[in-house]
């Protein structure tokens, strides 16, 4: 586990312990997100890797351990103090999380309209900017229902970037792509990660996308942090547990059957 | 035996609890109410969505109510050979009990449903979380201006509910049974009496209107967010308004009516 302390480190998750009615979802996760860095997350599915950005993101508060942003623990400040810092935090739901009921326009606009005073005239120059981004200007007057799964994420991005952000966080961002959708948001991710001087951390059980765009990689199983490092580091590293599955081998320290008791009493029995 | 006061014991914590829930969203939406007002834009929109679209129901069933009470009343009075007191009895039925009643069960149904959908399914897809990311409460957005609509709306539905009735009644009464016209009119502004029966029935309204708008938003937002949790919590919003608007009338009733 490296412990930087330094002005490098934006987010310092620090023993956090987390249950959902009587299931432990983290039981002590450490992990240091670089500034400027794009930091992957990676874990089996179920293993509460969204509900570590809801953390990160103040939306759940663990039952132990502390999450600091930028100097501040995000659990003990007050909630006016919380919703400054989240202005500076963009994230970009694996849904979308659109409004449903206003145009992809309207949508970008929105965290502007809520936040500044700016004139229209700037807000459009703005949202015009951030969809060229993404590149979907010309798609600003449709609704959210007329957009693909790969362009509704994409607008979302747009949105997530309109306050230009310190951080970014994504969750699971290529699941359910085409290759095409897939190979433009794992560059949109790195692109913009690099021009606005972000912060980035995705959470994702891709693992070859993940690797080519990731600086850094945390996986995690279990409620814990099993293995760290760079995309390289990891794949050469020795541990069970990283080689099944960046290599997606079965069976493995993540069992292939669910716990059960023996599989010839479970016959008899009856 | 012990089973079954456990069950008992763990249903009454769980009603306790989502009553406990429930007030603090209330509190909430009462904190949000200042910065609901200074955008008065998202009250209006939702006052059309909520109100103006409730218009026609409202004036529809307002019209046949007045009219089968009209029918009904008229048989009953002539028996007396008081059919003249007809208008005073529509009047009163719709201003005092009807109107405020059955305006507010047909907004529950309609309007309620409808708000505790919206914002399970903005639940369900994120949205509301979405909006807490953006550091935009959606208590403040979402919730408090439908809340603050359905407040408004419902104590209007419910005058042009009686008020369309006694059209419906004046229809029946004078253009069908042949009951004296002036007799009808003159009746009434005699014998209804603004506080005890227009005060009170607006009264009622207001709260009725303040209970199913919380129960609808609450559902919303408190909806498990899936398509089943959302279809239940639609339900819930409709049993329970019914429920809270029938049990409150009695209440009300008793409290403005129940010394004379």
């Amino acid at each position: 586990m490296n412990d930087l302390t330094d002005d490098s480190t934006l987010i310092k998750v620090r023993d956090v312990h987390f249950s959902r009615g009587n299931k432990l979802i983290f039981d002590g996760v450490d992990m240091d997100i670089q500034r400027g860095k794009v930091t992957a997350i990676m874990g089996p599915s179920g293993t509460g890797k969204t509900t570590l950005l809801k953390l990160i993101g103040g939306q759940l508060r663990p039952s132990k351990g502390s999450v600091e942003i930028d100097g501040s623990n995000i659990h003990n400040i007050r909630h006016k103090e919380l919703y400054q810092l989240r202005k500076k935090m963009g994230m970009l739901f694996q849904s979308g999380a659109l409004l449903t009921d206003i145009t992809v326009f309207d949508n970008v606009a929105f965290p502007l309209r809520e936040h500044t005073n700016l004139p229209e005239s700037m807000i459009r120059s703005l949202v015009l900017m951030k969809l060229q981004a993404v590149g979907l200007r010309g798609a600003f007057n449709l609704m959210p229902s007329e957009l693909s799964g790969g362009m509704a994420r994409r607008v979302a991005l747009a949105r997530a970037i309109s306050l230009d952000p310190m951080m970014i966080m994504y969750d699971e961002p290529f699941t359910g792509q085409d290759p095409i959708s897939m190979g433009v948001l794992v560059q949109l991710i790195r692109l913009l990660n690099d021009a606005l001087s972000l912060t980035s951390i995705v959470v994702s059980h891709d693992v070859r996308e993940t690797c080519a765009i990731a600086d850094f990689v945390y996986l995690v199983s279990d409620g814990k942090v099993v293995g760290s490092g760079t995309p390289e580091e990891l794949a050469e590293s020795e541990s069970e547990w990283a080689q099944q599955f960046l290599l997606g081998m079965p069976d493995g320290p993540v069992p292939f059957h669910y716990s059960a008791q023996p599989y010839v009493q479970d016959l008899i029995e009856h | 035996m012990l089973n079954y006061f456990q069950s008992l014991g763990a249903s009454s914590l769980s009603v306790l609890e989502r009553l406990g829930r429930g007030s603090i969203f209330f509190a909430n939406i009462l904190l949000s109410i200042p910065s609901v007002l200074i955008r008065p834009r998202l009250l209006f929109s939702q006052m059309y969505s909520v109100g103006v679209l409730s218009f026609s129901l409202i004036v529809i069933s307002g019209l046949f109510v007045g009219m089968v009470l009209a029918l009904q009343g008229f048989y009953t009075l002539s028996d007396f050979g008081a059919e003249g007191m007809l208008g005073v009895m529509v009047a009163a039925s719709l201003v005092r009990e009807l109107g405020p009643v059955v305006a507010a069960l047909l907004f529950a149904g309609r309007a309620g449903s409808a708000l505790t959908a919206e914002i399970g399914l903005m639940k369900a897809t994120e949205q509301l979380s979405g909006m807490e990311m953006m550091a935009v409460d959606p208590v403040a957005r979402i919730v408090t201006p439908r809340f603050l609509a359905g407040l408004i709306s419902m104590p209007i539905l419910a005058t042009i509910f009686s008020a369309i009735g006694i059209i419906g009644g004046y229809f029946i009464g004078v253009g069908l049974l042949g009951i004296d016209e002036g007799g009808y009119w003159s009746q009434m502004q005699a014998k209804i009496d603004f506080n005890m029966d227009i005060i009170n029935g607006l009264i009622k309204s207001v709260v009725f209107g303040w209970v199913v708008t919380w129960i609808a938003v609450f559902e919303g937002y408190d909806a498990i967010p899936t398509s089943d949790g959302v279809s239940r919590a639609t339900t819930r919003t409709v049993v329970h308004s019914a429920f809270a608007i029938l049990a409150l009338d009695f209440i009300l009733t008793a409290l403005m009516f129940g010394d004379i």
